[in-house]
């Protein structure tokens, strides 16, 4: 373990910590503890920048399952540095909002900030992780904490169907990803990133290409909120503030651009990767713009404006891999959207980071986050107003803020793409650069409607929740400022960026496009001239500016009156019939009669050793070698099948105890002549013990009663139960038999010969139990401990009459 | 289990003195069973009987004044054990689980075999004891 691996596990480390902090220091709001750790560790992962910044890279290696090519393999590279940059820098700002957000002291800060400290150290594994299989642990750890942190409000219906919702999807995501990872190591016998991108040639050629990139891709287009899978993200934004801003905008949604990107060097190149993601990524924008007009409630907007963000930042990464196909000569040409990619990928961050803050400062200062009700909040809350001002201008692409270049250098991107002249590009490539206009001049639609609608207008007092409007506290303040100013910085001094960070991301995106020594010349510039670029844009303004003009006009059609997204009923839909299907199901074979299930065991039992035997001629049936049987033993054995066969002709439930009871004592009687004293102690203690357990419980049973079976079911009972003792024996018979036959030595000789040497024991049974094979034990300890809570739980929490799962 | 009938001196006179032998014999077996017969799993079971007749003989209310501890807390116990075992033999840097064992004297017992299965063998018997006596009484318990 090096300082590496502890830095990107710390947060898991201090959220063990969290509850002590939490009860012992009430005095001091819990946030002011977890602040620290973010601020270390992104000072920490900022000390790798030098050594990314010249191309290099760290690469840390812990063994974990060595033999399964499993190992906790840290890497940081440009794209890595940039993510956990990210994650930190922005973790750092939303902690310190949260403080002041979550300032209530009813809320419970333990459970907050220990699921926020999961994630971060999630987060940090998934993006440092060069293991695919730790990549996926992380993932999934990312799926679970962000439902907890939907459902941190858990009294609220909405909170917990949007964390279930959430779960679903990128949960069934994970899955299939997982199933990707397992494809490509079978191709390439490795599970290290690093490794598969230096044998991609095994990948390309191999015919489980397609279904691997294809799996791979669910997982990521279900994780960044692509279409149609988009769905769980607006429902996600019943978390905190906080929350939304963290991981619905900033960092978690990116996990899946993450993955596209890093996984590109190995799909990339081809017509099949190019069409998916970019495609995708460009219905994802369009839907996703369109959709957020017609929100009413602020944070909805947002979400609906984040999948449209994430479905651009795809879509770039789509065009951006045809870098792969030129893979000769002067190709740093076709790089410009792996550029735009990365460069608005970070500009993202910070202007939807400070705009979901100011959404939940207007919430937490009006009570209400619906713009019908808002306006006129700009006298109240000046401040706010101008975060707001200037991180939907970003948004809206309104130079010189950072937005617009990255908003122009997509336009050249797509436009390159659609002059590529291969896959197709010259029959359908004019479209990418029309859909991407489109969807510009809904985006800058939305981020008006968001600023007029909230900020101007007629300011109405009794629609709100409160009784007195005004500005925030400073502190909450501070972390959108922070990003409003970065929104500023960057957007006029881009090369703070291009040299450190940007350039090495893309090296990492796209190796092997460039020759050793040689690196990417990003140059952001405000000006290109006239060229369609700037045309698209001012086409962008104008129209969008046109469109909020006439909205009294079109907001009047059913368009905009309602709201619902037809995925969603589709899900909905989908999640009915999902749980009636398995009623169904489990209806029909959960009766409530333990018999029937006992049934069902008994048979499947004799099915599957009955299949097994016969298929590899397993059954012997040779009775030599046999050891003879005594006359006492007979006595035994006919008392033995006396009391069984008595057992069903029983009508009084005391004398049935008694009968099955001796069954019980005659079955340790056996072992005692067969010498095996543990076990025929062991086998006397469990009679005896339910003995007593029958007559604590006798009062309650009812009474025997002589029950009318149909004689069908009688015959398949019998025949169940003759089976299962024909099956039995036969099996026995058959393992003495190949055991003399072909003269294995048995097992116990081992046994015999180490159990004093090894484990100082010389009584072998309890050697074996809790030295040779320990571990056994421990899980079955672990077995009856469930069984016995389950019990308990069972009793204790039963249904009422009546009552239904 | 529920009502203590009046009439029931015998059974519990008798009880307060086979039970001592019986703790005392499950505590034998729970020690021999490294080398002669007997072990966690029989000794738990064997100290479980020995609660129960207990609580056939006496009232619920009066076991609860005896017994002021809930069963389900001696399985969790017992896991510890079981666990830590495992988790103890890593910190020395073997494999998990590895089991120890060496031969000392001590006074009055004389030469005196340690294990470390002995302690793991605890935690076998703690869950039996604490997994068996909380689902019997609660399944007696329940008046429903």
């Amino acid at each position: 373990m090096t300082l590496l691996h502890w830095a990107t596990i710390s947060p898991f480390l201090l959220a063990i910590f969290i509850p002590l902090l939490y009860k012992y220091f009430r005095k001091i709001h819990t946030g002011w503890f977890v602040l620290i750790l973010p601020l270390v560790l992104f000072i920490y992962y900022f000390n790798y920048l030098p050594v990314t910044r010249d191309g290099g890279t760290v690469t840390e290696h812990v063994p974990w399952v060595p033999s399964l090519g499993i190992n906790f393999d840290l890497y940081v590279d440009g794209l890595s540095l940039l993510f956990a940059l990210l994650i930190t820098g922005i973790g750092v700002l939303v902690v310190l909002y949260s403080i002041y957000y979550l300032a209530d002291k009813k809320e419970k800060l333990n459970n907050f900030y220990v699921y926020l400290l999961l994630f971060m150290g999630a987060m940090l594994g998934v993006v440092l992780s060069d293991n695919l299989i730790v990549l996926y642990v992380f993932w999934e750890a990312t799926s679970i904490s962000s439902a907890l942190l939907i459902s941190y409000w858990f009294h609220r219906e909405k909170s917990v169907y949007g964390a279930q919702k959430s779960m679903f999807i990128t949960v069934f995501g994970g899955l299939s990803m997982l199933g990707g990872f397992s494809l490509i190591y079978v191709m390439t016998g490795t599970f290290s990133i690093r490794e598969i991108i230096a044998n991609v040639d095994l990948v390309t050629a191999s015919s489980l290409f397609i279904p691997a990139m294809l799996f791979v891709l669910l997982g990521a287009f279900t994780k960044s909120a692509q279409f149609p899978f988009h769905i769980w993200l607006p429902d996600a934004m019943e978390a905190p503030t906080p929350v939304s801003a963290y991981l619905h905008s900033a960092t978690m949604v990116k996990a899946g651009i993450y993955l596209v990107a890093r996984v590109t060097p190995i799909f990339g190149g081809g017509a099949t990767w190019f069409w998916i993601i970019t495609l995708a990524g460009l219905t994802t924008l369009i839907w996703g713009s369109v959709q957020a007009v017609r929100q009413k409630d602020l944070k909805s907007i947002l979400a609906f404006s984040t999948v449209s963000q994430l479905g651009m930042i795809m879509s770039l990464l789509g065009a951006g891999s045809a870098a792969y196909y030129f893979n000769d000569g002067d190709n740093l040409l076709y790089t410009t959207a792996i550029l735009a990619a990365v460069f608005h990928l970070i500009n993202h961050a910070t202007f939807k980071g400070s705009l979901f803050m100011a959404a939940g400062i207007v919430d937490h200062q009006t009570g209400t986050r619906d713009i019908r009700k808002l306006g006129g909040l700009m006298t109240f809350m000046p401040i706010t107003a101008t975060i707001s001002l200037f991180g939907l201008a970003a948004m809206a692409g309104i130079p010189p803020l950072n937005g617009f270049l990255s908003k122009e250098l997509f336009f050249t991107g797509m436009v390159q793409a659609s002059q590529y002249g291969i896959f197709n590009l010259d029959t359908w490539g004019m479209f990418l650069p029309i859909i991407a206009w489109f969807a510009s001049i809904f985006t800058f639609l939305y981020c008006a409607i968001l600023f007029f609608k909230t900020f101007r207008g007629k300011f109405q007092l009794e629609k709100l929740n409160v009784n007195k409007v005004r500005e925030a506290p400073f502190g909450m303040l501070i972390s959108p400022i922070v990003l409003i100013t970065l929104v500023i910085v960057f957007g006029l001094f881009p090369h703070i960026l291009a040299y450190s960070i940007i350039e090495p991301a893309m090296q990492s995106i796209l190796p092997g496009i460039l020759s050793a020594g040689e690196r990417f010349e990003v140059y952001i510039t405000h000006w290109h001239g006239f060229n369609l670029e700037l045309w698209m844009t001012i086409g962008v303004f104008l129209i969008g500016i046109l469109l909020y003009r006439t909205m009294s006009k079109w907001s009047k059609f059913g368009f905009y009156q309602t709201e619902q997204d037809i995925f969603n009923y589709v899900y909905d839909q989908g999640y009915d019939g999902l749980i009636k299907g398995s009623q169904v199901i489990t209806r029909a074979q959960i009766t409530g009669r333990l018999r029937d299930y006992f049934v069902y065991m008994c048979v499947f039992m004799v099915l599957l050793i009955f299949y097994t035997m016969f298929k590899y001629d397993g059954f012997m049936l040779s009775t030599d070698n046999l050891s003879p049987v005594e006359p006492y033993m007979w006595l035994v054995l006919i008392a033995f099948v006396a009391s069984i066969v008595a057992v069903p002709f029983i009508n009084n439930r005391m004398t049935a105890i008694i009968v099955t009871g001796a069954a019980g004592y005659l079955v340790a009687i056996m072992f005692t002549i067969f010498r095996a004293p543990d076990l025929a102690l062991t086998q006397l203690l469990i009679e005896t013990v339910s003995v007593i357990l029958f007559m604590l419980v006798f009062v309650h049973l009812p009474k025997l009663k002589k029950e009318k079976i149909k004689s069908s079911t009688k015959i398949v009972n019998l025949i169940v139960s003759i089976s299962v003792g024909a099956m039995i024996t036969l099996v026995s018979i058959s393992a003495f038999a190949f055991g003399s036959e072909t003269g294995f030595s048995s097992i116990r000789e081992y046994f015999i010969e180490n159990s004093k040497v090894l484990a100082g024991g010389y009584n072998i049974v309890n050697v074996i139990l809790v030295d040779f094979r320990g571990l056994d034990t421990m899980l079955e300890i672990l077995v009856l401990a469930i069984a016995a809570l389950g019990v308990i739980s069972f009793i204790k929490l039963r249904l009422k009459e009546g009552e239904d799962v | 289990m529920r009502k203590s009938p009046a009439n029931n001196m015998m059974l519990q006179t008798a009880m307060r003195y086979i039970t001592i032998i019986v703790f005392a014999f499950s505590f034998y077996l729970f020690f021999a069973g490294h080398n002669s017969p007997g072990g966690g799993f029989i000794g738990g079971l064997m100290t479980a009987s020995a609660f129960l007749i207990l609580y056939l003989a006496f009232d619920k209310k009066i076991m609860k004044k005896v017994i002021p501890f809930d069963f389900t807390i001696l399985i969790g116990i017992g896991l510890l054990f079981g666990v830590g075992t495992g988790i103890a033999s890593m910190l020395f840097d073997y494999p998990f689980l590895t089991q120890f064992f060496d031969y000392f004297h001590i006074p009055f017992f004389g030469e005196v075999e340690l294990t470390t299965a002995l302690s793991f063998d605890l935690g076998v018997y703690l869950v039996v004891v604490g997994a068996a006596m909380s689902i019997i009484l609660v399944i007696a318990g329940d008046d429903e």
